[in-house]
């Protein structure tokens, strides 16, 4: 009896150990797709572990692709143009990319598998990004739901970055978000004083990157993160510049107004804040000190729905409206926007009417 | 060699009762729930069609050589349940392992229901009738391969049915799998004549 009971274990348990065993053998085998070569922009040449996604091989030979969603396929930001191999356009890519990208062989590289030998295009600026470890060494509240968060660089220990880019803030799991995520945020710090960077972060309901910003980041605090990534930067041209950002999007100008002010930037230069009301304006000061230094720099703060006892004597309304009030007509102006995707739609239509061209219209639109 | 003969006549004659007389997916509603999802494009249905003869045919061999040759001298054919699965998932297992690596499109656009495949109720119900029916080893090659091909073939003309409908005006309430399952009962019944035209 327990002899047959033994058997009978035996022998069922051994089956499923035989099949475990050919699963083992056939993963080696025909999911062994050897050392693959990727040769990127024709000059540099890497070789991966064939099998992983092209996002993470390139990250593991430190190229860092921008990504938001961290390789699931649905932001839609890691898009490189492979020109060989890569099989074909697979159904969870074309609902991201346009006719003109599937055309020009653009794919998302959390996508494309490395299974042989690659080529691919990316910017040249991307082989500056690099992967940052810093700590939070201060903390600031700009209004009652906005930060800034000033990241003091431990390795390496300086970041090379043109005002104007941002970096993308890995956020750990903490408790209600399981996984990793990486969020983008502008650099809003001199590019001179590059030991550190600050980032302006508006706090989003249910947002998982800012959540674990406000409520589980401490000054001293370890982070890391990856950039500098974008090319939203101060256009080196003689034309005047207007600025407009909402919220958290003076971030980048905070930035680009360092970088004038070092260089005695005497371009005519109107930058418009616009905010709900008057306690979500903020950092005042330090635009009166811009505008101090740079003569022809002017900061026109824009309040939506001021409330009655706020005494608000400056502009009101949408800052769209507030642009048409202040100028007649824009041409040979160049435009800078940073903003919600709203703002920014609402803004370049306004422009666009006012005369300046598409191709002059800069922006950094965060969904 | 008459006995092989014989057999080998059987084995034709069961497969083709499989895909029409016999039509798993149309009489006994088996394997139900991918044929309602996947049946949407032709290209995709024939793609998860093909996946399901593959594995069908070669999981009924296999089913078959681990209850006659392991169960039941061991005197543990209650065991085939649990066997037949592991079997079936290995397999599967395999074949995803073999389409990621040769056709990735056809593998991305079965997406989630090549796994499914797995816990296809047709596949472990064809190994389970080859049992019960007494089938030779010979016959069961016919049999899942037969089984297979039947519900390749309804899932395909589905899907053709379904890619024509798509320009048509179906009633609100109806679109999706309530036409289908519709279709689907009319398809079974059409299937039924088959029976009148064999005997």
């Amino acid at each position: 009896m327990v002899l047959e009971i033994i058997r009978d274990v035996l022998a069922v348990s051994s089956t499923a150990a035989f099949l475990t065993l050919i699963l083992v053998v056939c993963e080696g085998l025909i999911l062994n797709y050897g050392s693959c070569e990727v040769m990127i922009n024709g000059s540099r040449k890497e070789t991966v572990q064939g099998g992983k996604s092209l996002l993470s091989s390139l990250q593991e030979k430190k190229i860092f692709i921008p990504s938001a969603c961290g390789g699931r396929g649905t932001c839609g930001v890691c898009k490189v143009k492979v020109l060989e191999g890569g099989g074909p356009l697979l159904p969870t890519e074309t609902p991201l990319l346009t006719k003109q990208e599937q055309q020009a062989g653009v794919r998302l590289s959390c996508q494309v598998k490395v299974r042989g030998p690659l080529a691919i295009e990316i910017p040249e600026e991307l082989f500056r990004v690099r992967q940052y470890q810093a700590r939070c060494s201060r903390i600031e509240d700009l209004t009652y739901d906005m930060k800034r968060f000033t990241f003091e660089l431990t390795e390496p220990d300086t970041i090379p970055f043109t005002a104007g880019q941002y970096v993308q803030l890995r956020c750990p799991p903490y408790k209600g978000s399981r996984e990793e995520v990486m969020r983008a945020y502008s650099i809003a710090s001199d590019p001179l004083e590059n030991r550190r960077i600050d980032l302006i972060i508006r706090r989003v309901p249910k947002g998982i990157c800012t959540t674990w910003c406000f409520e589980y980041l401490r000054e001293g605090d370890p982070v890391s993160f990856t950039g500098p990534f974008g090319d939203f930067y101060l256009r080196d041209t003689q034309t005047p510049k207007l600025f407009i950002a909402g919220g958290s999007g003076i971030a980048p100008f905070v930035s680009i107004l360092w970088q004038m002010k070092h260089a005695d930037d005497g371009r005519q230069t109107v930058f418009f804040f616009g905010a709900n009301r008057t306690e979500d304006l903020c950092l005042l000061d330090e635009m009166k000190a811009f505008e101090q230094a740079l003569p022809n720099f002017r900061f026109v703060p824009v309040v939506a729905r001021p409330a009655p006892e706020s005494r608000w004597s400056g502009q009101t309304g949408l800052v769209t409206e507030a642009v048409q009030r202040s100028f007649e007509r824009l041409d040979g102006w160049e435009g800078y926007l940073c903003g919600g995707p709203g703002m920014i739609e609402a803004a370049i239509r306004v422009l666009r009417q006012m005369g300046i061209p598409d191709e002059k219209i800069y922006y950094d639109k965060f969904a | 060699m008459n006995g092989l003969g014989a057999e080998l006549w059987q084995a034709v004659v069961v497969c083709f009762a499989a895909v029409f007389t016999n039509n798993i997916l149309l009489t006994t509603f088996l394997g139900m729930c991918p044929f309602t999802s996947v049946s949407r494009e032709v290209r995709t249905a024939a793609g998860l069609g093909g996946a399901v003869v593959f594995v069908m045919t070669f999981t009924c061999l296999l089913n078959w050589m681990a209850y006659h040759w392991i169960l039941v001298p061991l005197g543990l054919e209650f065991f085939r349940f649990i066997l037949f699965i592991i079997i079936i998932a290995a397999f599967v297992q395999v074949v995803e392992m073999i389409l990621d690596r040769f056709s990735p499109r056809l593998y991305q656009n079965l997406g989630i229901f090549l796994p499914l495949i797995t816990v296809n109720c047709a596949i472990l119900g064809a190994s389970l009738f080859m049992v019960i029916r007494e089938y030779s080893l010979i016959v069961t090659i016919g049999y899942g391969f037969g089984s297979g091909l039947g519900w390749l073939l309804a899932i395909l003309a589905m899907a053709g049915i379904r890619q024509r409908f798509n320009e048509s005006r179906v009633p609100a309430g109806l679109q999706g799998p309530g036409i289908t399952l519709i279709i689907a009962g009319l398809m079974a019944l059409a299937f039924i004549g088959f029976t009148g035209v064999l005997s």
